[in-house]
């Protein structure tokens, strides 16, 4: 029988190991899955993770897909580092998307330098909104956040769904649910010309370097860190928890906004029912294997950044669903959280 | 008329009804698993696939059953032995069944089969839910099952074996999420299509709530949830323009609400929701 002896302390070569054993166990798996379904598994693995990403519009696309993940998943971090378990990020990317494409709607057609920052404040704060809204219930009538970040998530998406089939969608667009597409004005600046990777990332990059000078230089971001590893000595150095619990959710809220607005105002144009491809989800994932550190998470947002990519050419070439991205997604997250266990513990043999 | 009514909400909440008792048991064990979508996904396409290949209406129900088990296993193993956050495994569960789901069902897609009657399990979902009822009021076992989800701690001092009883509480929620998934795609749908669940996963879990973790107010909130989705359907046949999207909202609103009216109270929390959900047990410690 294997016994597990607790670690004195955490390992750190573990901790960073962990999610790069991660990678490995689910690579190994899905080439045993895509044998099993009749694939060649290194062929489809060379479809699903190196072909995607060989030429510079390949590599586009994965920025365009991490930047929300890996906006998303630093904001998160705030939440998790506290403790906190925000998992309605989605809604509050898809309040973002409402506030700040709803900006890009009402001046359509006027041309102005002023939208865009616009845009991005009100996306910026719808996030935060509806991330307060667990957060007042938490503070104030000690409500599980879990289960109602979770269910706003959905009522939010049932507000957008009501909004691109009801007083928004577009006059000119033949009954499809969807608005107009936002003027010139409203749109995120290419950076390289032909390629579709926007102004998104360098907002993500600033909001990241952001996170970390919080985390390693502001008492702010010391107190969330205890609280979350101790409660207790949080309560005996009186930091105000309600403060922190707001906050945590208002930047968390604010970030996962802000990839909302990128996401409408960049790579889409305009406001529709699918917007978010599962971002809001997939960012824990991130956040996770990210290890809830800046460049932890820049990494795991490249990674799963490819899983959904990889999906899309699975699909044109070897007709497999993409939802076999989800498959991916899924397998790294179980080995992850499973190795999680050597970091805090050892295994040893028992006679 | 009223017959249609109840016929309609009876075949369509059913479910719910598996899904949501199941997690109940779950949760009262002191686990949450988020992962009840994916695992009625797996569940309604491996017992589609098997209905068509073997033509087997038994065969089905096994191999879905058996689906629902596996998935709960896997969940199990990571939160109780590995000692994974249970948040975290739930989401990868669910990230994972739909995913698993759309590879599996690929080539059925549309294969026309013969559904099963629904009555069969509708009864079938009352009897589980009364039987929980009375399993969690009158056996001792049901006694153990609340006591590990109170206090890990007191019942493993207890001499209980936390781990084995929250281990079969998983299954039992596993295995009841795959009968949903079943009914879903043999009976209800009768068909498969990727996703067609469709979110009715965390509607249950909301309804576990929603029912203050009391198994025969999960019959009454399935219908209620059900009836309202109904009635939105009829009013737009009327021509009554409220968008159906303000009813659908309804499920996850109420559960915030009945989420607030119990926490404010540290009385009714503690006499509704288990005291130890989502606290990993290490007897070690």
């Amino acid at each position: 029988m294997i016994k597990l002896v607790p670690r004195g302390s955490s390992s750190q070569s573990m901790f960073i190991l962990a999610p790069i054993f991660a990678i490995f166990l689910t690579l190994l798996t899905g080439s045993i899955i895509f044998f099993l379904m009749g694939y060649n598994p290194s062929n489809a693995l060379k479809i699903f993770f190196i072909s995607p990403i060989s030429n510079a519009y390949g590599l586009s696309e994965l920025l365009v897909k991490a930047t929300p993940l890996a906006l998303i998943a630093m904001g998160l971090s705030f939440c998790f580092k506290n403790n906190i378990y925000n998992i309605g990020a989605e809604g509050q990317l898809t309040m973002g998307a409402i506030f700040g494409g709803g900006v890009g709607i009402y001046f359509y057609d006027v041309s102005s330098i002023l939208i865009l920052p616009g845009m991005i404040i009100a996306g910026a704060l719808g996030g935060a909104l509806w991330a307060m809204i667990p957060a007042f219930l938490k503070t104030k009538f000690n409500t599980n956040e879990i289960l109602t970040s979770l269910m706003l998530a959905y009522i939010a998406l049932l507000i957008l769904d009501y909004l691109v089939v009801g007083p928004w969608r577009d006059p000119d667009g033949f009954n499809f649910p969807k608005t107009r597409p936002f003027g010139e004005s409203g749109r995120m600046p290419i950076l390289f010309q032909g390629l579709r990777i926007h102004f998104g990332l360098i907002i993500t990059l600033i909001l990241i370097a952001f996170s970390w000078f919080i985390y390693s230089k502001t008492i702010f971001g010391f107190q969330l860190k205890v609280s979350g590893f101790s409660p207790k000595a949080a309560r005996f150095a009186g930091f105000n928890k309600n403060f922190l619990i707001f906050s945590a959710f208002a930047i968390s809220g604010a970030f996962a906004g802000l990839a909302g607005v990128g996401e409408v105002s960049g790579p889409i144009g305009l406001i529709y029912r699918d917007i978010s491809p599962n971002y809001g989800f997939t960012a824990i994932i991130v956040c996770f294997l990210g290890r809830l550190h800046p460049l932890g998470i820049i990494f795991a947002s490249l990674v799963i950044a490819l899983t959904y990519l990889g999906a899309e050419d699975a699909q044109l070439f070897l007709q497999i669903p993409a939802a076999v991205g989800f498959v991916f997604q899924g397998l790294v997250l179980f080995f992850l959280l499973g190795s999680d266990l050597l970091v805090n513990f050892k295994l040893r043999l028992k006679n | 008329m009223i017959f249609g009514i109840v016929n309609i909400i009876l075949i369509g909440t059913t479910p719910l009804v598996f899904a949501a008792i199941g997690e109940l048991v779950v949760e009262k064990s002191g686990v949450l698993n988020l992962g009840l979508e994916g695992m009625m996904l797996v569940g309604a396409v491996s017992a589609f696939v098997t209905l068509v290949v073997t033509d087997s209406y038994l065969a089905a129900l096994i191999v879905s059953l058996i689906s629902g088990l596996v998935m709960s296993g896997l969940f199990a193993f990571l939160v109780l032995y590995l000692m994974a956050n249970q948040v975290a495994t739930g989401l990868a569960l669910t990230i994972f069944g739909i995913g698993i789901s759309s590879m599996i069902g690929k080539n059925y897609v549309g294969t026309p089969i013969d559904g099963l009657s629904p009555y069969f399990l509708i009864i079938t979902s009352f009897l589980v839910v009364i039987f929980i009822g009375y399993f969690f009021k009158k056996t001792k076992l049901g006694l153990i099952v609340k006591a590990v989800g109170e206090s890990h701690n007191s019942a493993h001092s207890l001499g209980f074996n936390v781990i084995k009883i929250r281990f079969i509480s998983i299954l039992f929620g596993g295995a009841m999420s795959a009968l949903a998934g079943f009914y879903f795609s043999i009976c209800y749908a009768p068909m498969w299509q990727e996703g067609m669940i469709a979110g009715r996963g965390w509607i249950a879990l909301a309804l576990v709530v929603f029912a203050t973790w009391k198994p025969e107010r999960i019959l009454l909130g399935a219908y209620i949830f059900g009836g309202v989705a109904i009635m939105q359907m009829n009013l737009q046949a009327f021509g009554v323009k409220f968008p159906g999207q303000f009813f659908n909202m309804m499920p996850y609103l109420v559960t915030i609400l009945v989420l607030v009216i119990i926490s404010g109270n540290k009385l009714r929390i503690k006499l509704s929701a288990p005291a130890c959900l989502t606290i990993p047990f290490n007897k070690n410690q």
